[in-house]
């Protein structure tokens, strides 16, 4: 039999977008550390603004083809703020704000969008996969990590992030299974920004929300306002403390939009209304709500709103100084890292692309 | 020293190596309770437990997904699929994933797996439990493919792959399980992957095999030794790293190579050792180089007369052998 308790169908919001709080919301508020309140906002607008001068970066033709999430900044901070150092993340292409969050430099995500894999290299102590591009393919691998964490004894979750286009993959079903299975100490975190480039949500489910599909693997189900940090960060923290605790795997639907298109070499205007999109940019944007909040509670003004934007900008620039800084790599490179130990025949290909030249990055 | 079979030689390697290395589990179908449907990893979950010898779903993709992230975070997996055929749903995760994971993350994570699989067939398995599926991951680099014919080099070899620090797929001929017994050492020991072996020394005609059909060669040897022709027989025992030294040496030995394989012939594997040989030993040749391969047709049959028509043989191995002789 089903337990419908197990799930959740309606999306939590704590802070209205109006900038107010819920009755439930004032009460997880008051018990939330000031510096934490402060930290939501700070990494958003850090996160937009690294995201803003990114696609500028791709117009003037200095990064490649870049994947903007402009519209997520909630979703992917809140859920990120959540993680400690032990947790694994499993991330797609779109979430260099969770990877920001988790110590990612900017610079190195600056690399990679460059097209360089020196840009996926983790820091020490980052458990930060490189983004999964195939789509769903990381879903199993956090299940994995999750059931080493398990064999190991670490109180470690991995989580999976993806998009709701993902959820039409086999990987996601057979991953959801697998963790029901073996109660896994994971959370899938879908942002349904509401289209997989062009294809809107309802073509890839009959079934109104991702959240409830939790219940067909015995594994709880949650849909949050992802444009609400606060909720976000309050799922999260949730599905991270019973996965640590052996309470299993909880799939988290974290309803979002993405503001720009696919990528730079998408035209969302082809697919999308502009009544939509101002709808969500005017009325839900993750930012304006949280920071009306802050305003009201008093611990931000205009002026030190001002004042981290300029901070946020200078990291940013600092981080592109560094990324274009970085001396190209040499033509050996393409032969790095193929296996630990190059076979015979990769050196003798190295030789001759390089003409003798073994030195690689 | 002991003679056991092929099988007895993966559940040994398996063993020693889950006593050597706590890292190390097995995951797969049927493979705790019921010690898998060729029983190789029988006897592991008694001693092993249900924990480092996982009963997974049906779930091939997650299988080898599940193997990849676990040897990210430091464990050993070892996968089997249970037939080679149903490979197929985690070619993706295979592919796209583990074969790329060092590289496409400049060296910050690895997969430290191995995926076994019983391939081949000879067995009455039919369409669907008989396939060869080792050109389709050939040409995939990043993947070590490791091929073994002998209980001997099974072991070692097996030993190896689960110690290699990069995914290794490890193609078990499913007809040699009980089929081929031999010396195996009690001892712990390795035999390196990437390196072919010379099991039959010879001056007329080299054949160039793997798996089941290495031991039609050595059959087909001896046969021929009676006639007078003289049969060099190399085992490739790993396809990537191809052990190109050691096919040029091979050819060079009798100026005459026969390539042989069960899987088919177009694409096959021993196209590659062809180009090898016509690139790098074509003024050693006095023969064109042959491949005696598995038809270009989509499954093995089930119907026992189809099923013999598809399958070599030594017989059909000799004559192939005997007519490049005379060439």
């Amino acid at each position: 039999m089903v337990d419908l308790k197990q799930m959740e169908r309606v999306g939590i919001q704590l802070v209205r977008p109006d900038g107010h709080l819920t009755e439930t919301g004032r009460d997880v508020w008051e018990r939330m550390p000031e510096d934490r309140k402060r930290a939501f906002y700070q990494w958003m607008v850090q996160v937009r603004l690294f995201d803003r001068r990114s696609v500028t970066l791709q117009r003037q033709g200095r990064i490649g083809t870049y994947a903007p999430m402009e519209g997520q900044e909630a979703a992917q901070v809140g859920s990120a703020l959540a993680l400690g150092k032990e947790d694994w993340i499993f991330p797609s292409y779109r979430e260099h704000g969770v990877a920001m969050v988790a110590g990612m430099p900017l610079d190195r995500i600056l690399l990679y969008w460059m097209g360089r894999v020196e840009g996926n290299r983790a820091p020490e102590g980052v458990r930060v996969l490189p983004p999964y591009v195939p789509i769903a393919t990381q879903i199993p691998q956090a299940m994995g990590a999750a059931w080493a964490a398990k064999m190991k004894r670490e109180p470690s979750v991995a989580v999976a992030y993806f998009g709701d286009g993902a959820t039409s993959e086999g990987d996601f079903h057979e991953a959801c299974n697998f963790a029901g299975v073996f109660r896994l100490p994971v959370v899938f975190f879908c942002q349904n920004n509401h289209y997989a480039i062009s294809v809107p949500f309802s073509r890839q489910s009959a079934v109104p929300t991702v959240a409830e599909r939790a219940s067909a693997y015995a594994i709880r189900g949650i849909q949050v306002d992802g444009n609400d940090v606060l909720a976000v960060y309050t799922a999260m923290e949730e599905a991270v403390r019973r996965g640590k605790n052996g309470e299993g795997a909880t799939l988290i639907e974290a309803v979002t939009y993405r503001r720009g298109a696919h990528t730079t070499a998408d035209d969302a205007t082809r697919y999308r209304e502009d009544s939509e999109v101002r709808e969500w940019t005017e009325e839900k944007d993750p930012i304006a709500r949280y920071e009306r909040l802050l305003m009201e509670e008093g611990l931000l003004t205009p002026d030190r709103a001002r004042k981290w934007e300029q901070r946020c900008r200078e990291t940013v620039e600092a981080a592109v100084k560094e990324a274009e800084a970085a001396p190209a790599p040499p033509p050996s490179h393409l032969f790095a890292h193929v296996y630990k130990d190059l076979p015979p025949e990769l050196v003798r290909q190295r030789r001759q692309l390089t003409g003798g030249d073994e030195t690689h990055a | 020293m002991p003679v056991i079979s092929y099988i007895d030689a993966v559940t040994q390697a398996l063993r020693e190596e889950m006593e050597r290395d706590e890292k190390v589990f097995v995951l797969g179908e049927d493979v705790g309770v019921r010690g898998g449907v060729f029983r190789a990893t029988g006897g592991l979950i008694e001693d092993f437990g249900p924990e480092r010898v996982l009963d997974t779903p049906l779930t091939e993709s997650a299988i080898a997904g599940v193997s990849i992230g676990a040897s990210v975070y430091g464990m050993r997996p070892v996968a089997e699929m249970q037939f080679a055929d149903f490979i197929m749903p985690a070619v993706n995760q295979i592919v796209s994933e583990a074969a790329k994971m060092r590289y496409r993350s400049n060296n910050s994570w690895h997969c430290p797996m191995v995926i076994r699989a019983p391939y081949g067939g000879g067995v009455h398995g039919a369409l669907y439990h008989s396939q060869s599926v080792e050109k389709i991951f050939a040409g995939v680099p990043g993947l070590k493919i490791v091929t073994p014919s002998t209980p001997h080099d099974v072991k070692g070899l097996l030993k190896s792959a689960v110690r290699d620090e990069d995914p290794v797929l490890f193609f078990e001929h499913k007809r040699c399980y009980r089929l081929i017994k031999g010396e195996v050492p009690e001892e712990d020991y390795t035999v390196p992957i990437g390196k072919a072996e010379v099991k039959r020394e010879g001056t007329d005609v080299t054949v160039i095999s793997y798996g089941l059909t290495l031991h039609f060669a050595l059959k087909a040897a001896e046969e021929l030794e009676k006639e007078g022709i003289s049969v060099h027989v190399l085992d490739l025992r790993t396809l990537v790293p191809l052990d190109r030294e050691a096919v040029l040496e091979a050819v060079a030995r009798t100026g005459k190579a026969l390539i042989i394989h069960e899987d088919n012939l177009t694409g096959g594997f021993g196209g590659e050792v062809a180009s090898v040989i016509a690139e790098h030993a074509f003024f050693e040749l006095d023969a064109p180089v042959r491949r005696l391969c598995g038809p270009d047709v989509p499954a093995m049959p089930y119907s026992p007369p189809l099923e013999k028509e598809f399958i070599l043989n030594p017989e059909k191995v000799t004559a192939a052998i005997r007519d490049l002789a005379e060439f």
